[in-house]
């Protein structure tokens, strides 16, 4: 049964078509990339998902649930988290309590309880931080838990990004150009890392990534875009052979 | 240097990091007690406006340092913390029950202004703050049943235990009470999840709102507690100015509030004393360096706001974090002595942040 759902989705920002009539399902505990050229509108299905943009047309279903009129706060709450193709990191916060922000929906304490912290306020703040432990655990953190995000390279940036989302505990992930801006070695651990969350944790990961090598690795499925429409999709052999998305990506 | 082994998540909540933060801050604490044995009643009135400010300068530094929104009106939530004090003293409300309804009604006025004009961002939100601040100045002018009017309203100085307010000994214990109590709340609430909301929001609110903040309610939340920290210090401020006046709570009160902020240290709490202390004593010192200066400079009646202006720009140019953040940094050159490098607090450029959505 699929877990998640796009139907007939067209966004258009003025004149321009960024995503026209696009569908797609992906399945429970599946890898799923989406590839395309630079202004494919990848990133903008991403926004739409996450409610940031809103579509001139079509449905998005997550859990059976339509949630294509959601408000944009309440996605994580049902269980998607995400990350940001050029990170959106709270700079001036340690990574701790960056990782603590993706505990938000299971604040359980009022403002009152807050003022007086009471038991109830420092019982969920060690709840939270256990949870936190074990994707700091997963994710080899332990060396940078007090460190501010400001002074940290960005290889280390972008695995934050991941951890904070995992610590949502979503049951969908969507993942916006994981392996952008790391080394070889890091792409590596990624790749490692993004098959045990699909494995371990059993989230299902939609991405976005350019690194081909390291998509056909690790994907399940492949969905090529190109100027907002569908190319192709398919298992990754598929996709390397398809006539239609070598031709976007080298031309005739 | 102190090296702290960490082996319970408790040392992570809790207020004090270690022995030595109990130490020194306990020892703060008991030279504030003494203080009216030490100094003579005119620095000890001084000392209490100091804590006043830093009461507000809290209020301001949540909603300013660790929620990103910029207020230039915040001289109306003094204004409405003053006079709802001073209404409610008047017809007999005793001082202890007046306080927490004063905090209240700010805390809804907070709120209530907040839910419109948050929608606003940046330039704009500064813009409608300004009206605020002029708006409160004009109905504290008009409502004459509630504020007197220009003629102005007398505050009653009620007796603690026996003690008046006129005592200036008394007065500062109340106020340094009530500092201590502010600051106790703030630092609880920004180490709950509300307070971390604030600081998401001021980082990246696109992230705040896909990890599930509301961006709206949390706003109005930040500009409501804001509010309520400030106009507890008017309530405070009505008791030692003694006498209410519309013209009292106008726009140099509101960039008085955003120098102490900016000077004590942008998104930390030591700073609002720092700049309180700094904003404080900062007129007497002008007025004693004007005794010095040739009569052409020193008699000029717009002195003391220009000199404001010209150390709000330069600690902005030269010093962005503040007294505080200066504080840490000389920290730190004797912690680490003689290894400290100045670039350790150099910012570094991030190019990465050009396309947001």
């Amino acid at each position: 049964m699929s877990l998640f759902e796009v139907k007939n989705i067209t966004v258009s920002f003025g004149g321009v078509k960024a995503l026209n009539n696009v569908s797609f399902t992906v399945d429970k505990g599946e890898i799923f990339t989406i590839i395309g050229p630079n202004g494919a509108g990848k990133s903008t299905l991403f926004n739409v998902i996450s409610r940031i943009y809103e579509p001139s047309n079509g449905e998005i279903f997550f859990d059976g649930e339509n949630i294509s009129k959601i408000k944009p706060h309440n996605i994580s709450s049902l269980g998607i988290a995400r990350t940001f193709q050029n990170l959106e990191l709270f700079e001036n916060a340690t990574v701790l309590q960056n990782m603590l922000l993706g505990r938000h929906i299971y604040k359980k304490t009022n403002i009152l309880s807050e003022i007086l912290f009471t038991n109830k306020t420092r019982q969920q703040e060690r709840e939270h931080r256990l949870k936190i432990e074990e994707v700091i655990d997963f994710l080899d953190l332990q060396h940078y838990r007090d460190t501010l995000i400001n002074g940290l390279p960005y290889g280390v940036r972008k695995n934050v990004e991941l951890a904070r989302a995992l610590c949502t505990a979503p049951k969908l992930l969507l993942l916006d150009e994981p392996s952008s801006g790391l080394t070889n070695e890091e792409t590596n651990d990624l790749g490692f890392w993004i098959k045990d969350i699909q494995s371990l944790l059993g989230i299902t990961i939609i991405m976005i990534e350019h690194d081909m090598s390291f998509v056909n690795k690790v994907s399940d499925r492949i969905l090529a875009l190109n100027y907002g429409e569908i190319l192709a999709s398919g298992l990754p052999s598929e996709i390397k052979e398809n006539a239609d998305v070598k031709q976007a990506y080298m031309g005739e | 240097m102190r090296f702290i082994f960490k082996t319970n998540y408790a040392q992570d909540i809790n207020i004090a990091r270690h022995s030595g933060d109990r130490f020194w801050y306990s020892l703060l604490i008991i030279l504030m007690l003494a203080m009216p044995l030490l100094i003579d009643d005119f620095y000890l009135g001084e000392i209490s406006y100091v804590c006043i400010l830093a009461i507000a300068g809290i209020g301001l530094m949540i909603l300013s340092g660790y929620t990103g929104l910029a207020s230039l009106g915040h001289a109306a939530f003094l204004g409405i913390g003053a006079y709802t004090h001073a209404f409610l003293l008047t017809n007999g409300i005793p001082f202890f029950a007046s306080i927490p309804i004063v905090v209240i009604v700010s805390f809804m006025v907070g709120a209530l202004i907040g839910i419109p004009i948050l929608r606003l961002t940046g330039m704009y939100l500064a813009i409608a703050t300004l009206a605020l601040c002029f708006i409160a100045e004009h109905v504290f002018i008009k409502w004459e049943h509630f504020t007197g009017g220009n003629r102005g309203m007398p505050v009653p100085q009620p007796e603690i235990m026996g003690m008046s307010f006129y005592d200036s000994a008394t007065f500062y214990y109340v106020c340094l009470a009530f500092l201590i109590l502010s600051m106790f709340a703030a630092i609880n609430i920004l180490r709950s999840p509300t307070g971390r909301a604030f600081v998401a929001i001021r980082d990246s609110e696109i992230a705040a709102q896909s990890l599930g903040v509301n961006l709206g309610l949390y706003k109005a939340l930040s500009f409501a507690i804001s509010g309520a920290f400030t106009g507890l210090a008017g309530a405070l401020l009505a008791h030692y100015i003694g006498y209410l006046a519309p013209d009292i709570f106008n726009i140099f009160l509101s960039l008085t509030l955003l120098l102490l902020i900016v000077v004590g240290g942008m998104g930390s709490l030591h700073g609002t004393v720092f700049g309180a202390i700094f904003v404080g004593y900062l007129p007497q010192l002008i007025a004693i360096c004007r005794d010095y200066l040739p009569s052409s400079i020193g008699s000029q009646p717009g002195l003391e706001p220009m000199l404001f202006g010209l150390i709000l720009v330069l600690f902005i140019l030269y010093e962005p974090l503040g007294i505080y953040g200066r504080w840490v940094k000389v920290k730190l050159f004797f912690q680490l002595f003689p290894t400290y490098k100045k670039q350790t607090f150099k910012k570094q450029k991030v190019f990465t942040k050009s396309d947001r959505v």
